[in-house]
């Protein structure tokens, strides 16, 4: 049984009924042990004080914000190559997650900003960054709203997904060429983290638990998605044989 | 290549005649100038340091609103199904489309751009750099708004989603652009690097924009 076999939506919906509640239980006992991690046993910075410990909201959210583009990226080329109904639910349920750990990213980052700069928001590259990839969702899920009929507007906003996952590289260079204040990547280096341990720990566990959070609200919106679909061809079905049934008549 | 021609020669007819699409695009920049002056006040040498920008925000918005309707005249008329229907693939009528609504739109925006910088106090050398600038980044504009146009084909009303999917896509060229302008005219930075990458952006926009474009006309109209 491979990967594919889940692409039928009736399989899919059977295995993730069983395969949900799991998932939730061991997004909130992850997130709960990280969460216990980054609040007590992580120590405070020497320089930034407690405000460090706003990094353990901050940099998974980041992290989400990007890997749900990846993933919105990816079933949109399902959904051109295989035009498979599920990769464009799967696509459509990513995009307002993803945008709301964007904007998760982009509140916490200001309220770090505030007292570590001294200022609620700066244009430097990195924010400025998330801030494209921010509207660049609002974008697609405007343009997912704007087709009355779902199986219409699946492929052009895959097309609009590709474009901008080819663009997203391309914007986040050219950002950077334009201002950089943001500090460095400091976890994933040739050389190694340079964060210490103590502090690495609870942010790799803060990451996983955050991860298995957006994997369960993912299919559970995945789910909702599929039902809706069928509720809608099933109210389209009733319609019909309405009119029929008053043609007859 | 007649066919291709013929597209062409067909939207260069229809830009020039028809609305005056040509020359609109143009009055727009004239009207988006001529308000700024009235937002930051009539001091000469603010409006001549931040001209640059002014020019080329100016012009981007004005190629935007201008390539709105650059498939939707098509789709209502009908045109655009004997486009997908003909045997010119959809990419290369794109293409002519682009081509031409460059010539129309991008071109007469970047010649127009040195009397306006004029008017907001610029140097000649200044104004030079915009030119030459906005010369290699308008056909870029062009093609990412066409990307835009071609994905709000199918919607009735796509106008303001268009540029809300455009406008981000647009920040690079935009950045270089100004970047260029910046080195050539104040610098200490090279003026080359920031240039080519502007042509690269061109280039690759002009690679990307009529393949993803002809998949979202196609999707829109079955």
């Amino acid at each position: 049984m491979g990967v594919f076999d889940f692409a039928n939506p009736t399989r899919f919906m059977n295995f993730s009924a069983r395969v949900l509640p799991w998932l939730w239980g061991l997004a909130a006992l992850v997130l709960a042990v990280g969460l216990y991690m980054a609040f007590f046993t992580a120590p405070q910075d020497y320089q930034q004080g407690n405000t460090v410990r706003i990094m353990f909201i901050h940099v998974p959210a980041a992290w989400l914000a990007m890997f749900a583009y990846a993933l919105i990226a990816t079933s949109s080329i399902g959904t051109l190559v295989w035009r498979h109904p599920l990769a464009d639910v799967s696509a459509r349920a990513a995009a307002p997650i993803g945008a709301a750990f964007t904007f998760l990213a982009l509140v916490t980052g200001s309220l770090w900003g505030k007292p570590m700069w001294g200022t609620w928001w700066e244009w430097d590259a990195r924010l400025t960054s998330v801030l494209i990839l921010f509207l660049m969702y609002l974008g697609l899920i405007a343009l997912w709203r704007a087709f009355d009929d779902p199986g219409r507007g699946a492929r052009i906003v895959a097309v609009l997904a590709l474009v901008g996952a080819v663009n997203l590289p391309i914007i986040k260079f050219s950002v950077d060429w334009w201002n950089t204040l943001h500090q460095p990547a400091s976890v994933f280096r040739f050389d190694g983290p340079t964060i210490h341990p103590t502090i690495l720990w609870p942010l790799l566990v803060m990451a996983l638990g955050a991860t298995l959070l957006f994997v369960a609200l993912h299919i559970a919106a995945m789910r909702n998605e599929v039902l809706r679909r069928r509720l809608r061809s099933m109210q389209a079905r009733a319609a019909r044989s309405t009119i029929a049934a008053r043609a007859v008549a | 290549m007649t066919a291709f021609n013929a597209l062409m020669a067909r939207e260069l007819r229809l830009a020039i005649r028809l609305g005056g699409g040509a020359m609109m695009a143009v009055i727009f920049f004239l009207t988006v100038v001529t308000l700024i002056p009235f937002a930051v006040g009539p001091d000469l040498n603010l409006l001549a340091r931040i001209g640059p920008a002014l020019l080329w925000i100016g012009v981007l918005l004005s190629n935007l609103l201008a390539l709105d309707r650059m498939f939707q005249a098509d789709q209502e008329d009908g045109s655009l199904d004997l486009m997908l229907m003909a045997p010119l693939p959809m990419e290369l009528s794109v293409v002519a489309k682009v081509i031409a609504s460059w010539l129309t739109t991008g071109l007469p925006l970047t010649l127009s751009a040195p009397l306006f910088g004029m008017m907001l106090n610029m140097p000649p050398e200044a104004l030079g750099a915009v030119v030459l600038t906005l010369l290699a980044g308008t056909p870029g504009l062009t093609c990412v708004g066409a990307i835009g146009a071609a994905l709000t084909v199918a919607l009735r009303r796509g106008g303001l989603l268009m540029a809300i999917l455009v406008m981000p896509l647009m920040i690079p060229i935009l950045i270089f652009g100004i970047s260029a302008t910046g080195a050539a005219i104040t610098g200490p930075t090279p003026f080359m690097t920031p240039f080519l990458v502007l042509l690269g952006l061109s280039l690759g926009a002009f690679v990307l924009a009529p393949v993803a474009a002809a998949a979202a006309i196609r999707f829109g109209l079955e």
